[in-house]
């Protein structure tokens, strides 16, 4: 082995990441169903000029539904698939 | 310049406002949550290699999706039509599949920590010492090109003067990545990648609608350009016109092959990304899962590019006021109300600061592990650079500040972009492919290739093509022979020095050349990693041919 991987392993093995680090997943879940709901509220009943604008489509109400559906897709999969526990030996807090 | 400020005000009001600043919030949220996962420097710089496949694959895409990319390339489909597809389908694909199937065993087999310090293991200190050092400057020089592209965007659509927007974006850029390290960069990058998506997606299906669909477009565009604006190889025959000033041939090899492959398989940027998956399975499958995404995200950057060529047929000719890269904007103020305008707005500021976040994480990683540690102050202890390369990450964003004015020189910002990467990144990837399949090629030839690829591309582009000596239509023609002309020398520079210099011992490059595999590689594969979709051959192949199939119906 030489001098690089036997460096880089000691460093892999006293690594936080794996053990300490967040599931992103609740992050991208949590923004979108914010955004989701906020961007269909202001759709639910858009102003003519704005349906004019969008020629005539309900863009923010179809956007804002999709948004949502993402963010909810993210954690229901969180739920079902949470991360893995860290395996034994890992700082865990 | 104050005339296009005002013409491309969009209407923003407090939702947008709202939006945008939720999405700020949660960028530094996530620098801040990131910071207790940082122990050591392995953590700040590569997070401890432990992300799964998914989260690097969704980064390695998101960290090319700069906006300089997404108006760069909605503005090279309003110039040239269709053939806007080259740099995605041929322009890289085949280079992301040959990054994850073949080079990557080598790169995370070897446990190199970035691109450079492979060849520091493959060759010697000069060739280190040269990239590290070209590295460092180029990723600087670009997250200059991204911020300074990001001022003037935002004051043109916000109306923040350019300075207001250059200290925020440079503040939370710096934030983020100097507390929460690499995870920091990539969990933003995989936010970034589904924002964009919902700001893009919304904003290609109105302006299709607006023109009439896919077949109003098609006709309008026809009428005003003629055929070839939408075919992807019309008129690249060699000897040919086209706007493009390509020929297929150029278009393949200095695309295709060389541009492509440098950039994809050499930048650091890109490849750090890979190097931060948990295992070999998940380093391999990084590219190839970014490598799906790619393949479409061009047509949500290219119709709204053809689509602002029919709103404005004038489009960046000296009787319009909008130039190419206004096209995106364009629609954005002409098509979306508030709400999913401010989703769009956020879309745009978080790839630029995505784009150079990528550049500065990569930064500072080159800057700590490959020059600092290797050759200034040697053999401390971790914590040391661990603080270094936080200190790092603060002096590199002040640097790009600084080096955001050098970017205003070109009008197409793309055409600058790989300008520099055929520069850099060209005789990079001579050096790479050589030395990982010749097991003879000599420790000095790496320096070698490295200088001659990259001076004689800039002899090709700034003397030959820029004083007129040969001919070329334009500046990305002009490039991708600049790229050609880099290979070709870079590659007989390299076995000229290797015939007369002495080889690596044999014993050394364990891992690193075609044929040898790293001791530490008998790691085992983690339990699911068999499934037949994790499987990167699968995977690879498939991308193949799903992006040769997307140019069937704009080949004939």
């Amino acid at each position: 082995m030489s001098d690089l991987q036997r460096e880089v392993s000691e460093l892999e093995s006293k690594s936080a990441t794996a053990a300490r680090l967040f599931d992103i997943r609740r992050i991208i879940g949590g923004l979108f169903v914010v955004y989701g709901v906020i961007v269909t509220i202001a759709g639910i009943s858009p102003s003519d000029a704005d349906l004019k604008k969008a020629e005539g489509v309900h863009i923010n109400l179809w956007t804002g539904l999709a948004m949502l559906a993402l963010g909810l897709f993210f954690l229901v999969w969180l739920k079902l698939r949470p991360t893995a526990p860290p395996t034994p030996g890992d700082v865990q807090e | 310049m104050q005339y296009l400020a005002e013409g491309l005000r969009l209407p923003t009001n407090g939702l947008d406002y709202a939006i945008l600043a939720i999405y700020f919030a949660v960028v530094l949220g996530i620098g801040f949550a990131a910071r207790r996962s940082v122990k050591t420097s392995l953590d700040f710089f590569l997070s401890g290699r432990s992300l799964p496949a998914w989260v690097t694959g969704l980064a390695f895409v998101a960290a090319n999706l700069g906006a300089t990319e997404i108006l760069g390339m909605a503005a090279t489909g309003a110039q040239y039509g269709v053939a806007v597809v080259h740099w995605y389908w041929i322009g890289a694909i085949p280079a992301m599949v040959f990054l994850g199937l073949v080079m990557m065993p080598f790169y995370y087999g070897s446990k190199v920590r970035s691109v450079p310090e492979f060849l520091l293991q493959r060759f010697d200190k000069s060739a280190h010492l040269l990239s590290s050092i070209l590295f460092a400057f180029a990723s600087i020089l670009i997250a200059g090109v991204n911020l300074y592209a990001l001022s003037i965007v935002v004051e043109a659509l916000l109306g923040w003067p350019q300075w207001v927007s250059i200290v925020v974006a440079g503040f939370f850029v710096l934030a983020y990545i100097t507390i929460g390290g690499l995870s920091s960069a990539i969990y933003n990058e995989v936010l970034q990648f589904f924002v964009i998506l919902a700001a893009l997606i919304p904003l290609t299906l109105l302006g299709l609608k607006r023109v009439g669909g896919w077949d109003g477009l098609t006709d309008s565009l026809t009428k005003q350009y003629g055929d070839n604006f939408l075919s992807a190889w019309g008129g690249t025959g060699i000897g040919d016109a086209n706007p493009l000033g390509a020929n297929w041939l150029t278009i393949v090899l200095g695309l295709g092959f060389v541009l492509s492959f440098g950039y994809w398989t050499t930048n650091f940027a890109e490849v750090q990304r890979a190097l931060s998956a948990k295992n070999l399975s998940a380093a391999k499958r990084t590219p190839l899962i970014a490598a799906f995404p790619k393949i479409f995200i061009v047509f949500i950057v290219m119709i709204p590019g053809l689509v602002a060529a029919v709103l404005v047929p004038k489009i960046g000719t000296a009787g319009s006021d909008l130039t190419y890269n206004d096209a995106i904007p364009l629609l954005m103020q002409e098509l979306l109300p508030n709400g999913v305008l401010g989703i769009a707005v956020t879309g745009l500021l978080a790839a630029f600061m995505a784009g150079m976040a990528a550049n500065v994480s990569s930064f500072n990683t080159v800057f700590t592990a490959d020059i600092w540690a290797k050759y200034v102050v040697k053999d401390r202890e971790d914590t040391y650079y661990l603080k270094f390369g936080r200190l790092i990450t603060a002096i590199g964003v002040v640097a790009s500040i600084g080096t955001a004015f050098l970017a205003s020189s070109f009008s197409n910002i793309m055409g600058y972009l790989q300008t520099l990467f055929s520069f850099f990144n060209v005789p990079m990837f001579v050096v790479f492919i050589i030395g990982m399949f010749w097991k003879r090629a000599s420790m000095k030839s790496g320096v070698w290739g490295l200088l001659a690829g990259t001076s004689a591309a800039m002899i090709n582009y700034f003397v030959i093509y820029k004083q007129g000596i040969i001919d070329i239509p334009s500046d990305q023609g002009a490039n991708f022979v600049s790229a050609i002309v880099g290979f070709v020398a870079g590659a007989l520079v390299m076995v000229l020095v290797t015939l007369f210099t002495a080889p690596k011992p044999e014993a050394e490059l364990a891992g690193l050349v075609y044929g040898t595999t790293s001791p530490g590689m008998q790691e085992a594969p983690e339990e699911g990693d068999s499934a037949w979709y994790r499987r990167p051959a699968l995977l690879g192949w498939g991308a193949i041919v799903l992006a040769a199939a997307c140019y069937i119906p704009y080949s004939f």
